[in-house]
């Protein structure tokens, strides 16, 4: 059976038996008493060294290798490729306990990220093959002509890579720090390595070879824990499909729990806690000023008495972290009020879509829902990371395949997302809600040390209730193989796999940043003359530029960075799919429409963002104050708009100009194979 | 200009067609996730199970007919490419 397979599957058949053989002599090493520590180092070092050989094995100095392995990658592994390509650190970690936060509302994630590719595989990925450049900006200005509109698609795909580039890094810092317990920082530059030993040397090339490996890596990390947990609660190793009986379960739960007279108190508890915040900022500033003094009040009456000198000590920490100004006092109690707030509301069924008291707030739920869904899918379709991947098959017919690989890969993960939500639900409602606090489970408590996890007993009873628990998203993937009591070389696998993940996307990501800047900006704009051998070297230096800058501002540490994610969708769905899309279907769209939709799109998008969210800045130019959402919409939402006003733009300046000759030559080289060339 | 050939005619129609399952399956089906959730799929109540895991196949067979649908019609008009 093996003299049938290709040399490509029988190495990486070889080399799945030695990841699984790795996994298994590091789980009897941890039997005869190695440390947990080791096993984390163990699990980095192993990886890393594979990708970083991987690496070194298909490095190359030949243009076309660099930029698109040489188009000669099969469809189905550049199936695999793309599906680590795009499954990012957020994929990994944060899916999961979105959906176990917002239960049926999170599936907009899993729906618009798939869907994306029915548009790739219809609309894009045969055409720009059949076109067979180098990168995005590439095809637009074959297209309309000229290097102006190739500088805003440049623009916009940066501006949407860097951020998510940025993310990627800091997840493995994240990582890191917590599996092998690195200083965050360290973390972030180990990651920098790990991402460089893929892309610096062999461009495309090796990361295609790369991301292939981690792609196995990361689907064996992600499905075992919570296979291991659907053994476990319901006998049958396979989650995604017995998760029903589960989830059925979980609303029996929810419905008793919920409406129990102590979740009620806890809640009207917490209600309280909102009042009493919204009355401070109403009091604001006479009440900042009042708060002080209460405090110095009672520090000065402690120290009067014989207290005890830690209870005097947490007291003037409280004193010394009020904020120091009205203005910041009322941004940081409009925080705390609304997760009182938030605290205080009946928490929704998971199984229900669309929640809401009334008709108009269930109606309101649904149309978010659907525009984040149709944000997500065409920003999918207009990453061009993703994009770039299908430049590197042998042809259109693979490319095509390949989009199937591609999507059949990602949906591995995003089927079982979900179901690692329910059993993670199942877990807490059924064996932390309603136990004593002091005997909850350890790993509520090393969760918490590491500020994932919290509690807080606000009505004294003792006991946890359901809504005095709150779980940041990523712990939910963390701590399953510590919820289910598993050795920690499945916490090991786990951090590979997240580490996996980032490294991957992160890899592809800084491959288009740096084809963008020295093949589109470098080659095509100032120096059309300059040598294959130098522009190679102009594409590594800036590589290694790009890479450094992205790890720097990981290590800031911005915490804001990980909510601008969602928003590289819409920036890149705006500005480039109009283009893409009619450039290809449309003969009539020209070079003005082009880039008044580009133009146009991406403004309106970014307008939307920055008025809704950083709305109180009145540097921005925004003097009234934040904006009233459009029909109820978000802002990681903005992109339906800026979409929408791409295409109607495009469309009619479109009309209004005269085409240029050279499109119907275009036109027939990318609609049809054999002609014009 | 030339006339648009055949094949590019098909092609454009096979992909209209699929666009609009995509649509219906996307925003319509989706719309109505409140009303199927009364109906049950495998201990699933069926909205849920459609938003979870139905569309993701769907999503898949349409990529899969897509793909061999195309391969007939390069086949019939016997394109080959490099």
């Amino acid at each position: 059976m093996l003299a049938s397979l290709t040399r490509l599957q029988r190495y990486y058949l070889y080399y799945t038996g030695i990841f699984f053989g790795f996994i298994f002599f590091l789980a009897v090493l941890e039997r005869a008493g190695m440390p947990p520590r080791w096993v984390g180092y163990a699990f980095l070092v192993f990886t890393v060294s594979m990708y970083a050989l991987i690496g070194v094995f298909s490095r190359t100095t030949d243009v076309s290798e660099y930029y698109v392995a040489g188009r000669r990658v099969p469809a189905f592994f550049n199936g695999m490729a793309t599906g680590a390509d795009w499954m990012s650190a957020a994929s990994f970690m944060g899916l999961a306990g979105t959906l176990y936060l917002q239960g049926f509302q999170g599936l907009a994630y899993v729906i618009g990220w798939t869907g994306g590719f029915v548009l790739v595989a219809l609309l894009l990925a045969p055409y720009l093959r059949r076109f067979g450049q180098y990168t995005i900006p590439d095809f637009l200005c074959a297209r309309y002509g000229g290097n102006a509109i190739r500088l805003i698609a440049v623009f916009a795909a940066i501006l949407a890579s860097f951020v998510y580039v940025v993310a990627q890094i800091y997840g493995v810092g994240v990582i890191t720090s917590r599996f092998v317990s690195l200083q965050f920082e360290v973390g972030v530059f180990v990651g920098l390595a790990g991402i460089l030993v893929c892309s610096f040397l062999g461009g495309m090339r090796a990361v295609t070879w790369t991301q292939v490996a981690q792609y196995l890596i990361l689907i064996v990390a992600y499905i075992t824990p919570v296979a291991i947990l659907s053994w476990n609660v319901t006998g049958v190793p396979v989650p995604q499909a017995v998760y029903g009986k589960v989830l059925a379960e979980v609303t029996e739960l929810e419905k008793k729990l919920f409406n129990s007279p102590e979740e009620i108190a806890v809640r009207a508890l917490y209600a309280d806690r909102a009042d009493l915040y919204a009355q401070k900022i109403m009091q604001l500033p006479h009440s900042l000023i009042q708060e002080r003094e209460r405090l110095s009040i009672e520090i000065n009456a402690l120290k009067a008495s014989d207290a005890q000198m830690r209870d005097i000590v947490a007291l003037e920490r409280q004193r010394r972290e009020l904020p120091p100004d009205p203005a910041q006092a009322r941004e940081q109690w409009e925080k705390d009020m609304y997760l009182a707030l938030d605290r205080s509301k009946p928490p929704t069924p998971h199984a229900e879509p669309f929640p809401g008291e009334t008709a108009a707030e269930r109606n309101a739920q649904r149309i978010n829902f659907l525009a984040l869904i149709f944000c997500l899918t065409v920003g999918t379709a207009a990453l061009p990371h993703v994009l770039m991947r299908y430049y590197t098959t042998p042809t259109v017919a693979q490319a095509r395949q390949s989009v199937f690989w591609s999507l059949l890969f990602i949906t591995a993960l995003y089927v079982t997302a979900p179901a690692y939500a329910v059993f993670a639900k199942f877990e807490v409602l059924s064996h932390l809600a309603g136990i004593p606090i002091a005997k909850l489970p350890g790993w509520v408590a090393a969760w918490s040390k590491v500020g994932l996890v919290s509690i807080e007993d606000i009505n004294f009873d003792g006991i946890l209730q359901f809504a005095e628990l709150s779980l940041n998203p990523d712990v939910i993937v963390l701590a399953t193989p510590e919820i289910a009591g598993m050795p920690y070389v499945v916490s090991g696998l786990v951090a590979a796999g997240g580490l996996a993940a980032a490294l991957s996307t992160a890899d592809g990501l800084l491959l288009t940043i740096t084809s963008a800047l020295s093949h589109d900006v470098y080659y095509r704009v100032f120096r059309p003359q300059s040598s294959t051998q130098f522009r190679l070297v102009i594409a590594k230096s800036l590589l290694l530029l790009v890479a450094v800058l992205a790890a720097t501002v990981a290590a800031q540490k911005p915490g804001t960075i990980l909510s601008m994610v969602a928003w590289a969708f819409s920036i890149a769905g705006a500005a480039l799919f109009p283009a893409l899309v009619l450039g290809i279907f449309w003969a009539r769209a020209t070079r003005a429409g082009a880039i008044a939709g580009m133009v146009v799109g991406l403004l309106l998008t970014l307008y939307y963002i920055l008025r809704l969210e950083f709305g109180g800045y009145s540097w921005l130019g925004f003097a009234d104050g934040t904006l009233d959402p459009w029909f109820h919409l978000k802002s990681t939402s903005a992109g339906v708009f800026g979409i929408v006003a791409g295409f109607v733009t495009n469309v009619v300046v479109s009309l209004l100009t005269r085409q240029s000759p050279q499109t119907a030559e275009f036109l027939a080289c990318i609609r049809e194979p054999g002609e014009g060339r | 200009m030339k006339a648009v050939s055949a094949y590019w005619c098909r092609t454009r129609r096979l992909t209209a067609w699929l666009l609009l399952i995509w649509a219906l399956l996307t925003f319509v089906v989706i719309w109505f996730a409140r009303e199927l959730n009364e109906y049950q799929f495998f201990g699933f109540p069926f909205g849920f199970y459609f938003a979870a895991q139905g569309i993701l196949l769907c999503y898949l067979g349409i990529i899969v007919y897509y793909s061999q649908r195309m391969s007939a019609l390069d086949a019939e008009y016997e394109i080959r490419e490099e």
